[in-house]
């Protein structure tokens, strides 16, 4: 049945689209005629991709029974500056689920008053460990890291500190480890403080559901950050099989480079003969690094002796440095009454300036720059070993893509087995949206799945799916300007609002409807829908600012979300100022057109096809005015009752 | 278990690993190791002709080993793996930057 559905729609769908760029895009606009057509091209893929992955929708049913015991399993509860009481009723819960588990608290605050907490329930605390002392910390995928290196369980839960787990949470999971591939079970998030209404469009019911179970029939299914059960030994491998990968990365590029790097320092060394010096016994033994990578040594093996290479540099320059000191002492010693004033500076400036990174050579920028990439210890990273993908502020779709990469299963199981708490006010939700946005465009920026070519075909598609839909402020953009462009000026960018265009687009905004609505099988989409076009301010955002980040290396000013309600009262009309001049615009337009048909200006069907455009839209947008008015859900309950 | 026997020789200090090197032993190793580099030892040579089995906590902290000795201006050495842990090595790929040796003594030359 389904499938019937999706071929009917993607037929009718490329039917609509080939007529309107073949045969009516009005070209006299074009400057808002081919954003249009682009735009409906966007949504045609998005609704492409959606029917590709419902093809093979997968529900699991009741789950494998787990093994009566012989799984180690520890339980993470992460955490950075959330309420106390909060983490301690998620730790409690975690402590009370059946299976037989180790629970941890990763507070990665350091707060006394959580180790205190922890302390009464009988818990350990993970925090982190001295390396991580002036090196990037990797947000919540550096806690995580952290932690499996301080633990031993073959399997990890993990909880974001607000999710409240089901004591059976492991009992309904762990079966489909029987599997040996299987690297990861996700479950769903549902949040238990939200009203039905929904007004912030909390719950990801289709994302939760038959979005999840879609991907999951491809083997793509991915990890959610929270409420999700990881295999160990896989994470493990991930993180070695990542090292590597590095580490390689880092000598072969730095061996390509050292030419034009080292190049470049002889002339900025602009004669210096000692510098020079340096710069040239240090091009040789890159040269021998090379030769020896190329013979295929091991890489610990060149780089080790590189480094003493640079070492004995580095001691050479030391010593005749030294000797310049010490004939410059020898004058001031001449000078002073106390003869042996200057002997103890010697040993002590000795010992400093032959040290790798305070020696003069390393003050070579060249040299020191080589000196940092060709090792294998990655000293700029607290761990070598990091399994969780540090190259997104949100570390769950990366790492599990790359653990797809590796040959992994990953499973979806449908069962509410946790229950969350969402944001309650609109500040807050938007930070959060923005933030998911970003991290998964910095995953598509870093590492497009369509170019991981250890990921099946399939695989690719899915994991590219959800970063085509993160594009959808583009378009949305669009979809608003153009009726209002029809409306107020008469601006039409498709040629022929005829017969033609609705027997066209009638069966493919119909079949697509149907489509999602099979799909969805009763449960509620208008609110993502309606946020998936009215939230165009945030999407936009975090593409560009994900460019930003990932290409000119600007910040993201990323926000951690709290998970209470910022109190403050007044509605907050000024977060969503893009919004109400969009809706101020679709108003002032109907206006408008109200006017052109009474003095007989508007004619044809046009002006009526936008007016019923426009009308959707405002529909669409009135979320908006209901999330700023939104009081949180306590305000709600009381309304309602 | 794994137990880990140490031996001083010349050169460097040779920790021989017995049995299983995987995620609950793997400590130990982490920890004999920052001994040995506090002791002063600069080469450290991981002798795995008695390891029969390493997973990939275990092969983790070999790298976490590696990373220490060379921070502290040493080097960590493979020698002689057994045939699971020799293949664990290739599928990894961590051959490619940690090519054990064929004898203590060629780990400790050079």
């Amino acid at each position: 049945m389904i499938r019937i559905v999706i071929v009917l729609a993607a037929a009718s769908g490329l039917n609509y689209i080939a007529w309107r760029w073949l045969a009516s895009v009005n070209w006299e606009s074009w400057w808002i005629a081919v954003p249009l057509i682009l735009a409906e091209t966007y949504s045609l893929i998005d609704s492409l991709l959606f029917g590709i992955a419902a093809w093979r929708i997968r529900e699991r049913g009741e789950p494998p029974a787990p093994p009566g015991t012989g799984f180690t399993v520890d339980v993470f509860v992460t955490t950075y500056n959330e309420p106390v009481e909060l983490v301690v009723r998620t730790a409690q819960a975690a402590l009370d689920i059946s299976y037989p588990h180790t629970t941890w608290i990763l507070d990665d605050g350091d707060r006394d008053e959580v180790r205190a907490a922890a302390e009464e329930l009988g818990i350990g605390v993970i925090t982190r460990s001295a390396d991580w002392v002036d090196r990037p910390r990797h947000a919540k995928a550096g806690n995580l890291n952290n932690a499996l290196l301080a633990t031993e369980g073959e399997f990890v839960l993990v909880l974001d500190a607000d999710q409240v787990p089901d004591r059976r949470i492991l009992d309904r999971t762990l079966g489909y480890f029987k599997d040996p591939l299987v690297a990861l079970v996700q479950t769903p998030q549902w949040f238990e403080n939200v009203p039905d209404s929904d007004p912030l469009g909390s719950q990801a019911p289709l994302f939760y559901g038959p979005i999840q179970q879609s991907k999951d029939g491809w083997n793509a299914a991915f990890f959610c950050g929270s409420n999700a059960i990881l295999r160990r030994e896989a994470l493990m491998q991930l993180g070695i099989s990542r090292y590597v990968a590095e580490v390689e990365q880092s000598v072969y590029r730095a061996i390509t480079t050292s030419k034009r790097l080292l190049a470049r320092a002889r002339e900025e060394a602009q004669g210096d003969r000692r510098v020079t010096l340096a710069i040239r016994r240090a091009a040789e033994i890159v040269e021998t690094a090379r030769a020896e990578i190329i013979r295929g040594d091991g890489i610990s093996d060149v780089t080790y002796r590189f480094q003493r290479g640079i070492d004995l540099i580095a001691s050479d320059y030391a010593d005749s440095e030294i000797a310049l000191m010490r004939d410059n002492l020898r004058e001031l010693a001449a000078l002073s009454n106390e003869p042996d004033a200057f002997a103890s500076i010697d040993a002590a400036a000795l010992e400093l300036l032959a040290r790798r990174d305070t020696s003069p050579v390393a003050a070579i920028e060249a040299i020191s720059l080589l000196t940092k990439a060709l090792d294998v210890d990655r000293g700029d990273e607290a761990q070598a070993i990091m399994p969780m993908a540090t190259i997104s502020v949100t570390e769950d779709m990366a790492t599990s893509m790359r653990l797809h990469g590796l040959g992994w299963r990953s499973v979806y199981h449908q069962e509410i087995l946790a229950s969350g708490l969402a944001p309650e006010d609109l500040e807050t939700m938007l930070g959060q949206r923005l933030r998911w946005a970003q991290g998964t465009m910095q995953v598509f920026f870093r590492e497009n799945p369509l170019l991981q070519r250890r990921l099946s075909p399939g695989q690719r598609l899915m994991y590219f799916g959800t970063m085509w839909s993160y594009f959808s402020g583009f378009p949305a953009l669009v979809y608003v300007t153009a009726p209002v462009l029809c409306l107020a000026f008469g601006v039409i960018p498709v040629t022929a609002y005829s017969l033609d265009f609705f027997a066209r687009f009638i069966p493919f905004l119909v079949l697509n409807q149907l489509l999602f609505w099979v799909v969805a099988a009763g449960r509620p989409t208008w609110r993502g829908a309606q946020y998936s076009l009215a939230l165009f301010p945030v999407w936009i955002e975090s593409v560009t600012s994900a460019f930003k980040n990932v290409f000119l290396g600007q910040p993201l000013g990323f926000r951690v979300t709290s998970k209470t309600r910022v109190e403050g009262g007044r509605p907050r009309w000024d977060l969503v100022k893009p919004q109400l001049f969009v809706m101020g615009a679709l108003v002032v337009a109907l206006l408008v057109v109200g006017i052109r048909i009474a003095v007989g200006q508007a004619e044809g069907i046009a002006p009526y096809v936008n007016i019923v455009w426009v009308i959707y839209d405002l529909a669409v947008f009135s979320i908006i005015i209901r999330a700023v008015l939104y009081r949180g859900p306590a305000a709600t309950t009381k309304e309602t009752s | 278990m794994t137990s880990i026997d140490v031996r001083e020789a010349d050169g460097g200090v040779v920790l021989a690993p017995s049995g299983r090197l995987t995620v609950v032993t793997a400590p130990e190793l982490r920890t004999t190791v920052a001994e040995r580099i506090t002791a002063g030892d600069k080469i450290i040579v991981v002798d795995l002709s008695g390891t029969e089995f390493v997973d990939s906590s275990g092969l983790g902290a070999l790298v976490s080993c590696l990373k220490s000795a060379r921070q502290a201006g040493g080097d960590l050495r493979l020698v002689a793996p057994t045939e699971q842990v020799a293949m664990v090595l290739r599928m990894t790929n961590l051959d490619r930057i940690l090519q054990p040796r064929a004898s203590v003594a060629d780990a400790l030359n050079g």
